[in-house]
């Protein structure tokens, strides 16, 4: 963290909108817009660019793009806006791509504002409305991020802030109190602390694979016995007007991909093999693969034959997915068209009939699993993404390291970075630990 | 009486190095003290230094004050505390000769020129439209000043505590100083009041030394002072010793009589210095706990048995000592007690140590809310320079968090203010990796150059070093080896192709100037304190860098002050809540206020805004 990073942050309210507008101010901005859009726009002129992921040249988005040339910008810096389509997708894509960009971060609770200050950018009528102001962005600021540390996040945060001040405090004792009847081993002891610690930090940025799935898209997988219509239900997904980005063979022979957007949402739907018992060496590699593509997916779509019933094999892969769905197929067979029951849809992949519906479903189960693991405020979490990733850094360090006081400060530094997310971490709470702890007094 | 430039109530350790600096100045200064024989008493454990506070004393010492210099003619066993850890941890302590210390402390200012030493009792201020004119004695004299430095430690409203038994006093003996009290009391100081202790003095012939643990000090023993070249006075080893399971029955059968258990002594003590009483309490599964014997002297058989400050009956205590090993036939001196002072809010003073009521009036010291002599010194040192560059019409210094502990230490004080006794601990510096035992010179010498702080002596020495370390630095500067030459050499780099400095090779695990020295013949030639100084700071080169790019935006905010009699009622966008705050605590600086546990970025950035405004209208 240093005042000479670029900074960027959503400037208009987060949740889905026609135009959101994404600001960046700093040295780096200029540099970014061109690393983003291939085109170094003149100052003040509105221009229309196409927006690509530097890591993979991807289309993001054709957006606007506005230069505010340092001084004349608001906050007397390099300003950037970026007005891109409201989606929620596009946004945190977007992000996405900003955040790693070199010298870029989030930026900190009403920062903008604090460097038009430091600039000298405000003339005395301007700065009649400041305080108030200040106190509105902040505000708004101060109530999203609690909004995402009321609850289960907050405990979680706050129980991690804990466990950290009392592993650096046993650093900070071995330090300190060197002259005193102090059990052996302190620094041991917290690195022993850490290394939990870094593992639930790690699970942590791990799960829900928010970014990953923002940039590779929902997997789902779709099983089932051979001919319950997985293809054609696959086919009939993709040739709706749902736009398929492209469809590419998979990894593996028998396993097809297709990327499509979904209620706004990337997702790879993949095709496998039919699952059942074969003694057939190239068949059983393929339902073998079936089964692993299964096991990785967020979402496993099991489809049955209406008139067959359902088969052992897909049920038991079905009870070992996290999330699952049941399509029931072919549906046009049957003498009548059957009520569909909780948790499944009823279609026939042949006429189209119920495609609606799925198509429905699936959108509302992406969004549900995607809304509850970015929750509200998406550039809240982005901030709490890297805080959290600095902290696991310096506690890498602090497990590599082995004199006590390089220890110590990255615990300092992992503390300083988690502290941005839960509250600053003082030296009183190490001592608290340390008193309490140990018996000090020589 | 003719007046002084500064006059310095009190003769301990804050008062001795304020006297010291004012007068280093070219302040004419006066000391006035109840008694001139117990200038530079060590009143509690007869020891300085240590983690944090073997930093302050090497930082006084930057600024050529006294502590360092009289505590290396004092030290009668020198241990260099983290000496197995990294050079930024490690903590010179020693052993002093009571005697010693007192008498080196007050030879070395009876030759500091522009000093006048008095014996007397102050009782009252003289004070002229909020501005501080002199100070009144018990005899009704009165001397006049152009600022008064306080360093009256416990001796305001003391109250000794032995068991049932109380008595006013400041230190066993002598009388507490009620007068100042009223005085601070009148002028409307918000006071605390807090609490230490003592433990009993043993009959060092009394006891078992065969019985006990042998603690050697270093050999050599490592100077505090940068111009201390070698020690000199004889050296002692300490001993170690335990309580017992039946000390801590002694203790359990008579917490009743123990004034903290009884209800008797209200006031928090410290959290790091519990009696042994509390140690017992808190601590129930420890079979035992470590008590060091101290020698108070050479020629003095006097034993403080560091680790059972404690403040139970007399007869309690003679008990207690003779259950633990060595100490069977022991016989006690003096009885341990504990003591309840009161001391100054010391959100009270701005950083330089004058207080905000009383223009002139400078604070230093225990009445502070401190404990410990090496941070009394470090505040005496900063109010002496202070008080003096007042009275001569010059602004005032302040050290930061960054650049010195004295710094963290007036910053701590005046910023979060005090609720146990403050004491020095290494976890207080954000910025430990560079604030260091081993380069404290460095960092202060030249500002304390800058102000005249310094004499001849030290700045033609300080010079030598620099110059020194700077030739060395040119010589090395220019070596370099490949990476196969590295590995020729038996340091294993990656083979990049990248050449690397000598600098860079220290970096390397195991890699040390002595190891380079066989690469290169002309290392040898260097002197040894020079070759440390270059293989410590490229020890840390690499978070020395992440550090010094902290230390920029630490002092960005700190530069940014906030006007005195800030109207915060006028600032908008603040709650009440942080108003109240930013009220009670006045910070000097958007860095401080931001280090007050409660003001939110919000509060910050409106009081930028505010302050930014403010600045606008001033020049428009």
């Amino acid at each position: 963290m240093s005042e000479n990073d670029t900074i960027f942050a959503l400037a208009t309210a987060p949740g889905r909108g026609g135009i959101a507008v994404l600001r960046l101010s700093g040295s780096a901005s200029r540099p970014t817009l061109r690393a983003l859009t291939g085109t170094d726009p003149a100052p003040r002129h509105a221009t229309r660019v196409t927006l690509r992921d530097p890591a993979d040249g991807t289309v993001i988005d054709h957006a606007l793009a506005l230069l505010f040339a340092a001084p004349a910008s608001y906050t007397g810096e390099d300003v950037v806006e970026l007005h891109v389509h409201g989606g929620r997708a596009i946004v945190q894509r977007t992000i996405g791509a900003l955040v790693r960009q070199p010298g870029l971060r989030p930026a900190e609770p009403g920062e903008f504002t604090k460097r038009s200050f430091a600039n000298g950018k405000l003339d005395l009528t301007q700065a009649e409305a400041v305080a108030d102001l200040v106190a509105a962005e902040t505000e708004g600021q101060r109530r999203q991020a609690l909004r995402q540390l009321d609850g289960a996040l907050g405990h979680l945060y706050e129980h991690w802030r804990a466990r950290l001040i009392n592993a650096l405090a046993y650093a900070e004792a071995d330090i300190d109190f060197a002259d005193e009847d102090l059990p052996a081993g302190l620094t041991e002891s917290a690195r022993n602390q850490i290394r939990l610690l870094r593992e639930d930090i790690a699970g942590h940025l791990n799960d829900h694979r928010v970014g990953e799935i923002t940039r590779e898209g929902f997997h789902v997988a779709i099983i089932g016995a051979p001919n319950a219509g997985k293809s054609s239900l696959l086919n009939r997904l993709a040739r709706r007007d749902a736009a398929i980005v492209h469809e590419t063979a998979g990894t593996t022979r028998d396993v097809i991909e297709v990327r499509l957007d979904l209620a706004g949402y990337p997702v790879t739907l993949a095709d496998t093999a039919g699952l059942r018992d074969t003694d057939d060496a190239v068949e059983g590699e393929g339902v073998r693969r079936a089964r692993q593509r299964a096991s990785q997916a967020d979402l496993v779509i099991g489809v049955f034959d209406a008139a067959r019933g359902e088969d052992a094999e897909t049920r038991a892969v079905l009870a070992g997915a996290a999330v699952r769905f049941v399509v029931r197929n072919k549906c046009d067979l049957l003498p009548v068209w059957p009520r569909p029951r909780a948790g499944e849809v009823v279609v026939s992949a042949r006429t189209g009939q119920g495609m609606d519906q799925l198509e429905q479903a699936l959108g509302s189960l992406v969004a549900d699993r995607l809304e509850a693991s970015v929750a509200a405020p998406m550039l809240t979490q982005v901030r709490h993404r890297l805080a959290l990733a600095e902290a696991l850094a310096a506690l890498d360090r602090a497990l590599d390291g082995s004199e006590v006081e390089l220890v110590a400060e990255d615990l300092r530094l992992a503390a300083r970075a988690l502290g941005r997310i839960t509250g600053r971490v003082d030296v009183e709470d190490l001592l608290d630990v340390i008193f309490r702890d140990f018996c000090i007094g020589k | 009486m003719k007046g002084f430039d500064v006059i310095v109530i009190g003769g301990g350790h804050a008062g001795c190095e304020a006297a010291a600096a004012s007068a280093r100045l070219g302040a004419r200064t006066l000391l006035v003290t109840s008694r001139t024989d117990t200038i530079g008493a060590m009143s509690c454990n007869p020891a300085i230094g240590g983690l944090g506070k073997g930093h302050l004393v090497r930082e006084i010492d930057a600024f050529d004050g006294v502590m360092g210099r009289v505590a290396d003619a004092a030290g009668i066993q020198f241990r260099l505390l983290n000496r197995r850890k990294g050079p930024a941890v490690r903590g010179p302590r020693a052993q002093s000769d009571r005697k010693l210390y007192r008498q080196a402390m007050q030879a070395l200012l009876a030759e500091q020129p522009n000093l006048t030493i008095r014996e007397g009792s102050v009782e009252d201020l003289t004070v002229h439209e909020g501005r501080v004119t002199g100070v009144v004695l018990a005899d009704g004299r009165e001397i006049q000043a152009g600022a008064v430095i306080l360093t009256t430690g416990t001796f305001l409203r003391g109250l000794i505590h032995m068991g049932e038994e109380t008595i006013p006093a400041g230190r066993v003996g002598e009388p507490p100083s009620l007068g100042l009290s009223a005085t601070l009391e009148r002028a409307g100081f918000e006071l605390g009041r807090l609490k230490t202790g003592t433990p009993p003095r043993l009959d060092g012939r009394t006891i078992d030394w065969a019985a006990t643990e042998v603690q050697p000090g270093d050999d050599p023993p490592v100077p505090f002072s940068f111009l201390t070249t070698r020690i000199t006075t004889p050296q002692v080893p300490c001993h170690i010793t335990t309580t017992t399971a039946a000390t801590h029955a002694v203790i359990r059968a008579n917490l009743h009589r123990a004034p903290m258990y009884s209800g008797q002594i209200k006031s928090s003590g410290p959290r790091y210095c519990p009696s042994i009483e509390d140690k017992v309490v808190r601590f129930a599964d420890r079979e035992r706990h470590q008590i060091f014997l101290e020698p108070e002297g050479l020629d003095d058989d006097t034993v403080y048995p560091n680790g059972i400050s404690t403040s139970l009956p007399r007869a309690v205590q003679e008990e207690l000592v003779r259950t633990i090993p060595g100490l069977e036939r022991v016989a006690i001196l003096r009885p341990g007690y504990a003591i309840e002072y009161d001391h100054i809010d010391p959100r009270e003073l701005r950083p330089t140590l004058e207080t905000r009521k009383v223009h002139g009036l400078f604070m230093a010291g225990q009445i502070n809310g401190t404990t410990g002599y090496e941070e009394a010194a470090a505040q005496g040192l900063m109010a002496g320079l202070n008080a003096a560059r007042l009275a001569g019409g010059q602004d005032g210094i302040v050290l930061d968090r960054a650049e010195a502990y004295v710094g963290v230490l007036i910053d701590d004080l005046v910023t979060r203010g005090v609720n146990e006794p403050y004491r020095m601990f290494t976890s207080r510096a954000e910025y430990r990796l560079t604030l260091r035992a081993d380069n404290a010179d460095q960092r202060l010498t030249p500002k304390a150059v800058g102000v005249g702080a310094v004499g001849p002596e030290r700045r033609g020495r300080f010079g030598q070093k620099m110059s020194a370390l700077a030739s060395a630095r040119g010589a090395i500067g220019g070596l370099a080896l490949t990476p196969p030459e590295a590995l020729q050499h038996g340091i294993a780099v990656a083979q990049d192709g990248q050449r690397r400095s000598a600098m860079e090779l220290l970096a390397y695990p195991g890699v040390s100037m002595d190891r380079l020295a066989g690469i290169w013949p002309q290392i040898a030639a260097l002197e040894p304190a020079v070759v440390e100084q270059i293989e410590i700071d490229a020890h840390y080169a690499g978070y020395l860098d992440r550090q010094d790019a902290d230390i920029r935006a630490f002092r960005r905010d700190e530069e940014l002050t906030l006007p005195h009699g800030l109207d915060y009622a006028a600032v908008g966008g603040l709650s009440n809540e942080v108003r109240g705050l930013l009220l009670r605590h006045r910070p000097e600086t958007l860095g401080q206020a931001a280090r007050i546990s409660g003001v939110t970025p919000a509060a910050l950035t409106a009081l930028l805004g505010h302050v930014k405004r403010r600045n606008l209208d001033l020049s428009a």
